[in-house]
């Protein structure tokens, strides 16, 4: 008999006025008796709704039905036969827009918290199982993977598993792509991406890291290297930034600057580590994403007084996820809503003191469907701020599309492929992830990671029949 | 890891690495930098290629220890290793079509000025040579720039050398000498290179300077490095490093280079040394 509560079984977090001032993980996860409760409210659908909205095709019911038994490594298992990285899908993915939207029991009260329970499985996993991970004998067929981010890594374990000798060149020192340098450590530890990747790496994956295509090899140079097929996925690092005055005051950060400089570089162990950054007494984080909040709540953990988030629209049409919008609201982030920055004035020897800004209001839908925010007259007003953080997107790094001829862009700068395949215009060369989508999801750029695995796969048994 | 094959000392505070890595050595061209980290936990700095070797898969950088990052690289010695080497990054320099060009060197700018004057040497280019030093005691490349210059006048602020004066002084003694250059590059501290371009703008000189910004990962993605030029902004990792003098907002440049100050003095006071990505003193 199924466990019929309309709640999720809540999850453990650490308080909130404890949080916000440690880069500790915020939500603590499941104990194995909490997990098998939450797993028994699983109502085992034959026609497995849930599994239509996860990009990987996690093969959901059975797993929690594994849960349900206590049997916490078969699940683990389970999970692991579509998904190569389940601890960091359990905690970054939207499942609340995905498999769980479409859960039976969402139609009355929560859904089966599906999420948390991928996540259980996965550190019941690292915690009480040691891997024998097999390496996958090599059919020595060279592949290239441009990029150590979700798509990249997803693409290279895929290819890997099919026996393909896969090679990922990244930019950074680090593999990992925006897990590493984007998510902070609070929300996703990186003791867990560090083990996730190093699993691929058993299986076979080669990563190569301080490579930037396109500088120090191009495309055509791997191919005379015996590179038979690639795969871009180099992302959205592109920072936008509004194009207002006074955004290249001190004092003024990129979100990727910001966060890169936390995450990856590790500035909140400044002086231990050696990366600084300044986060002032009053922040102002323009834009409404993920990205916003993880910005906003790390400034707040750096020890900023006041941290504001500015968004154009409502709280309504916030992009991020409901679950970051509560975090970040529990944690005392001031949510200024339906305000857009003017400019952005500075003291006398250039460092932001305020930023200018006027409220909106909506007005008729936009292209993207949402309601458009029109300037209110005469409300114009400050927010005196030491530090403003700019968060309204990244756009594809150009550096590959330069560097490679004959690869069809938008003209935003995503490279065009062939949907279901990230098939581009050069034969041969397919891509995915944000830079073919724009900055997106963890999961669907793994999805795309995944198919275009199998489309190379396909592509190289054609070739060579 | 990647390895030093050979340690130099110029001056007191200036060190010259030959470091192994064979396919940056490949790509490398005037102009373009290097960014690296030393050890785990290390700050990710970048660095101009002095000088590179695609026979002996080498690339020579050349530091100057102002911050804790170059103290530490200087450290190390021949044998040893270094974290993380990546690049070439940045765009190369275009050379190619100019015939009479004023090279200045500004400190250790004067390491990044080399390997341009080397190049417009190589390509029959007339090199006529300014670098400029607080004394003589840190005067750095003096053969090496001779051996590839038409002229060379070596300038110190104390007149240490017997050649008092600052770079300019030199460079605006020459064009009213009726030297008509085609193309001046001036290359060290900012206030410097500001300098320059203020004096070539009303003889309508074309001027390039090198900027180099504090930046994370050279490949445009966090933006730390952005500048005014023209009136539009500019990263000089992936748009640079390499800009025209007479469109650069040198005063934005210079306050933007303040920017870690207080924590530079409270790391320098943590481990009695200074952090800076700042190569130009």
């Amino acid at each position: 008999m199924p466990n019929m509560s309309l709640e999720k079984v809540k999850m453990p977090e650490q308080e909130s006025n404890v949080r916000n001032r440690n880069f500790q993980e915020v939500a603590l996860g499941y104990t194995e008796q909490m997990a098998k409760e939450e797993a028994e409210r699983c109502l085992q659908c034959k026609h497995k709704p849930c599994v239509m909205g996860c990009p990987v095709n996690v093969q959901i019911p059975e797993f929690i039905k594994l849960v349900a038994e206590g049997k916490f490594e078969e699940a683990y298992q389970k999970v692991k036969e579509t998904n190569a990285l389940p601890a960091i899908c359990g905690r970054v993915c939207p499942q609340e827009t995905q498999c769980e939207q479409l859960c039976v029991r969402a139609k009355k009260g929560e859904s089966v918290g599906i999420g948390r329970l991928e996540r259980f499985v996965a550190d019941w996993h690292m915690q009480n199982v040691k891997d024998q991970i097999e390496k996958v004998p090599s059919n020595g067929q060279k592949v290239a993977v441009i990029g150590a981010g979700p798509a990249g890594l997803t693409c290279a374990g895929d290819l890997a598993k099919k026996g393909y000798d896969a090679t990922i060149f990244e930019a950074f020192h680090t593999p990992g792509g925006v897990l590493m340098y984007g998510i902070p450590e609070f929300r996703l530890p990186k003791e867990i991406v560090k083990t996730e990747i190093s699993e691929l790496e058993q299986m076979g994956v080669n990563i190569q890291t301080n490579m930037v295509i396109g500088k120090i090899y191009a495309i055509e140079e791997l191919k005379r290297e015996g590179f038979e097929a690639f795969f871009i996925g180099s992302g959205a690092g592109l920072p936008r930034f509004m194009n207002i005055p006074g955004e290249n005051l001190n004092g003024v950060y990129s979100a990727n600057e910001f966060l890169t400089r936390i995450n990856l570089m590790k500035a909140y162990t400044f002086p231990n580590t050696d990366t600084p950054v300044r986060v002032g007494k009053r922040v102002a984080v323009v834009g409404g994403g993920n990205v916003a909040m993880d910005a906003a709540r790390s400034a707040k953990r750096m020890g900023a007084q006041e941290v504001y988030i500015v968004y154009r629209r409502s709280e309504q049409e916030l992009p991020a996820r409901l679950e970051e919008v509560h975090h970040a609201k529990e944690e005392g982030i001031i949510f200024e809503l339906l305000t857009n920055p003017l400019s952005i004035k500075g003291t006398e020897d250039g460092w932001v003191k305020e930023m200018r800004c006027a409220k909106m209001e909506l007005g008729e839908p936009d292209a993207s469907g949402r309601r458009r925010p029109v300037l209110k007259e005469g409300s114009e007003f400050d927010i005196a701020v030491d530090t403003v953080i700019i968060a309204i997107g990244q756009s594809p790094n150009p550096l590959i599309k330069s560097t490679t001829e004959g690869l069809e862009t938008h003209d935003w700068g995503g490279i065009m492929t062939e949907e279901s395949t990230g098939k581009t215009s050069i034969e041969g060369v397919y891509a995915g992830g944000d830079v073919v989508t724009g900055a997106a999801t963890v999961i669907l750029a793994m999805g795309a990671g995944r198919e275009a695995a199998n489309a190379i796969d396909e592509y190289l048994r054609g070739k060579n029949v | 890891m990647y390895k030093i094959v050979e340690k130099g000392i110029l001056n007191e505070q200036v060190k010259r690495m030959v470091i192994e890595a064979p396919a940056i050595a490949k790509k490398a061209e005037p102009g373009q930098f290097i960014i690296l980290r030393v050890f785990d936990g290390g700050e990710r700095i970048p660095l101009t290629i002095a000088d590179y070797n695609r026979d002996a898969g080498t690339v020579t950088i050349i530091f100057q220890e102002v911050g804790k990052t170059t103290k530490l690289l200087g450290t190390l010695n021949e044998g040893d290793s270094i974290l993380d080497f990546v690049g070439p990054l940045g765009l190369a320099s275009h050379l190619e079509q100019y015939k009479k060009v004023a090279v200045i060197g500004g400190g250790l700018g004067t390491a990044i000025a080399y390997p341009q004057a080397k190049k417009l040497h190589s390509l029959g280019a007339e090199v006529h040579s300014i670098i400029g030093f607080r004394n003589k005691e840190l005067v750095i490349l003096e053969d090496e720039v001779k051996k590839v210059s038409d002229e060379v006048y070596v300038m110190t602020d104390d007149g240490s050398n017997g050649n008092k004066g600052f770079v300019t002084d030199q460079l605006k003694e020459m064009i009213e000498q009726g030297n008509n250059y085609d193309l001046v590059i001036a290359i060290g501290p900012l206030i410097m290179m500001k300098f320059v371009a203020a004096l070539t703008r009303p003889y309508n000189i074309k001027t390039i300077v090198s900027m180099n910004p504090v930046m994370i990962d050279g490949t445009g993605m966090c933006g730390g490095c952005r500048l005014t030029v023209g009136g539009q902004t500019k990263f000089a990792c992936v748009d640079g490093p390499d800009f025209d003098g007479h469109l650069v907002d040198f005063d934005e440049a210079m306050r933007r280079q303040m920017m870690y100050k207080e924590q530079e003095s409270h790391s320098q006071k943590e481990h009695a040394c200074r952090i800076g990505g700042a190569q130009n003193a």
